[in-house]
């Protein structure tokens, strides 16, 4: 699960992690009251979206009077920014994070992830901060510098030296950094943080570190045990159809195609879409009603799918071990009944009752094209949404 | 011969008396898998559909001899049974939970850490040996006893790809499903170590997706050691970066761990790697035609 800046900012903080003073405002007048409670000669005001890449896009500004930063917070509420990781259709920005001014000295980079090769968590640390970190990797891997964490210890105090000196803090700032990586930690376990970002983590002209941006995700699997940590979610952010049909234990993502896809099980589902795109067509979603889906989840995903009114055709493929080709058979042909489905069906099942479930089909009088093999589906389908556009 | 099971298992089923744990037992029971009893705290000294249930694993292996477990746990106890399997000194454990924090895995992994217990998995279907003996939920009805072993990522894919090999005439010796999650016990190299050491095994099939480096990794050992032909399918080659593909671990992170360099990979050391999910089972036909 994603957050925004400011939640994890403060998720942070917390933890003991220094942070800019600031609080988040969802219109102009809240703005200008964060600006006069936070007084100085400056202040930044920031768009908050799931979606980094927000300075270049025009989500970062400066403001030098309360004034100022309501009316900067006044164009951002409401605009769509953006950005390289916002794909072309940007994201709308519902509120902004209002900060007190600091005088930087230097920008570095700091993250904490799981290293899935070395099963262990990872610190990543760089000199070169407030850039794009895979860029970074790319031309000069020489400044990115890594310690793994044995989860018996923590983080040991000499490897957080190592890392702080590595990205040249002086001892007194490196005895501070000591300090900030192991609330970092703390945070990340005790959170059950899937990664936490800080790009940048900036050294003041004053000699204090402090992160300046924020990312952190949440590992799904872990937010039954966090109430608090769940009620960050901004559904504003995500898909509305993911988001209905997250509601239904239903995995489901949102793709640019036409040719829907009901699959069960994540791994036959990406073949799914793979197979579609190498037949020469476009999928419209990712979709797993999971091992031991039944006619109620089958109807709910028919209602999902068919809500992306780029859908021209569906492909239902089906390997039924403990879900079983006539349970199937019997949900989709009620679905389709119900919910008047008018665009083209192509079914391909086996595995369990497979016989069973194409006598139902068959029976029901309704116009599906069944298919014997993934690339018998793959192709029917993708000339049937053609000739349907 | 096969790998990891066959008919001298004797497999424990922990959360036999939970819904998914009983329906599976019987299952592994009908395929022809000594199933030797349960586990479920506070039910010990019970029977359930005449297994009898142990308090403990330690109660479980001393009572019945049981040289295997497959967890059928929520997931919020499921790394507990995972590492009371490993601390009663069980060969094998299967766990097929889905849904397990990442930070539970991280003990786990400490905790197995020079400790005997190989773990499958979690999140995965389990092992089936063609034939012989199953741990898990895949279905027993469409192998067939054969030569070719499967290592895989993904659960349907696996049943994919067994449904191809019996169609081409070809059987199955073992198919390990490792699991789609981000920290798991059995990787690649692990599976396809026991299928060079097996003589009954002549290829493999090996289905990986995007996310993380564990394919490229399997490709390094296979161009260095491994002299069985390969058939491998790489899912999510459509993926967009930055989601996470219904498994936990399916996720392009940072550009990496794309289908295209994990295929890539594969080709350079040598895997017949398919486009195509429906062609697993006609190159394995090619290769040892």
């Amino acid at each position: 699960m994603k957050i925004h800046e400011y939640q994890a900012k403060s998720v942070l903080a917390r933890f003991g992690v220094p942070v800019p003073r600031g609080e988040v405002a969802f219109s102009s007048a809240e703005a200008a009251d964060v600006a006069r409670r936070l007084g100085g000669d400056l202040v930044v005001v920031k768009a908050q979206i799931h979606a980094g890449g927000r300075g270049k896009g025009g989500g970062v500004k400066i403001a030098r009077s309360a004034d100022e930063a309501a009316q900067l917070a006044k164009q951002m509420i409401g605009t769509t920014l953006v950005t390289h990781q916002t794909g072309p259709e940007g994201k709308k920005v519902g509120r902004v994070l209002i900060e007190e001014g600091l005088q930087i000295d230097r920008e570095l980079y700091l993250s904490v992830l799981i290293d899935r090769a070395a099963a262990r968590p990872v610190v990543i640390a760089s000199a070169a901060g407030g850039m794009d970190i895979e860029e970074v990797a790319a031309r000069e891997p020489a400044k990115i510098l890594r310690e793994h964490i044995d989860p018996g210890t923590g983080v040991v105090p000499f490897q957080a030296r190592k890392l702080a000196f590595g990205m040249g803090l002086g001892a007194g700032p490196a005895q501070k950094f000591v300090k900030l990586l192991s609330s970092i930690y703390d945070a990340f376990l005790a959170t059950d943080a899937s990664m936490i970002e800080i790009n940048p983590l900036i050294l003041t002209k004053s000699g204090d570190l402090l992160a300046l941006d924020a990312k952190v995700t949440f590992d799904d699997n872990a937010l039954y045990r966090h109430a608090d940590l769940r009620d960050l979610r901004d559904t504003s952010e995500e898909d509305p159809l993911e988001v209905e049909a997250s509601k239904f234990s239903l995995n489901y993502i949102r793709l640019d195609g036409n040719i829907g896809c009901m699959v069960n099980g994540a791994g036959l589902a990406m073949a799914t879409m793979d197979i579609i795109k190498l037949a020469g067509g476009e999928p419209a979603n990712f979709l797993d009603v999971g091992g031991g889906a039944n006619a109620e989840q089958i109807r709910n995903a028919f209602r999902i799918l068919m809500a992306d009114a780029n859908v021209h055709a569906v492909l239902i493929n089906i390997f039924g071990g403990i879900l079983r080709c006539d349970v199937l058979a019997q949900g989709v042909v009620a679905a389709v009944r119900e919910l008047g489905v008018r665009v083209p069906i192509v079914i391909r099942m086996e595995g369990t009752n497979v016989e069973e479930g194409k006598r139902l089909l068959k029976e029901s009088g309704l116009n599906f094209t069944t298919a014997d093999s993934m690339g018998d589906a793959a192709d029917k389908v993708v000339s049937l949404a053609a000739s349907a556009k | 011969m096969a790998v990891l099971l066959d008919r001298n298992t004797r497999l424990l089923v922990q959360g036999l008396t939970g819904r998914e744990g009983t329906f599976h037992a019987k299952a592994a029971a009908a395929y022809g898998t000594t199933v030797v009893g349960g586990v479920t705290p506070g039910k010990g000294g019970t029977t359930h559909e005449n297994w009898p249930v142990f308090n403990s694993v330690h109660d479980a292996v001393k009572a019945t001899g049981a040289n295997a477990s497959v967890i059928f746990v929520p997931p919020p106890f499921a790394a507990d049974a995972i590492m009371e399997a490993t601390d009663a000194g069980l060969p094998l454990a299967v766990c097929i939970t889905e849904g397990i924090p990442v930070v539970d895995m991280l003990e786990v992994m400490t905790f197995m850490h020079g400790k005997t217990t190989r773990l499958v998995g979690p999140n995965c279907p389990g092992i089936i040996t063609a034939g012989q003996a199953k741990a898990g939920i895949i279905p027993g009805h469409i192998c067939r006893e054969g030569r070719v072993g499967i290592v895989s990522k993904s659960g349907t894919l696996t049943y994919e790809a067994i449904h191809q090999l019996s169609r081409e005439g070809l059987g199955q010796t073992t198919c390990i499903g490792i699991g789609g999650d981000p920290l798991i016990g059995t990787s690649f190299i692990d599976a396809l170590t026991l299928f060079a050491a097996d003589a009954d095994t002549d290829a493999v099939i090996m289905i990986g997706e995007i996310g993380g480096t564990a394919e490229q990794e399997a490709a390094a050992y296979i161009a260095r050691e491994f002299r069985k032909p390969v058939v491998g399918f790489i899912a999510g080659q459509t993926a967009p970066p930055g989601r996470r593909m219904g498994h936990a671990g399916a996720i392009i992170a940072g550009g990496q761990g794309t289908a295209a360099e994990k295929m890539d990979a594969l080709s350079k050391a040598g895997v017949r790697v398919v486009k195509s999910p429906a062609d697993m089972g006609k190159a394995v036909r090619e290769l040892i035609k």
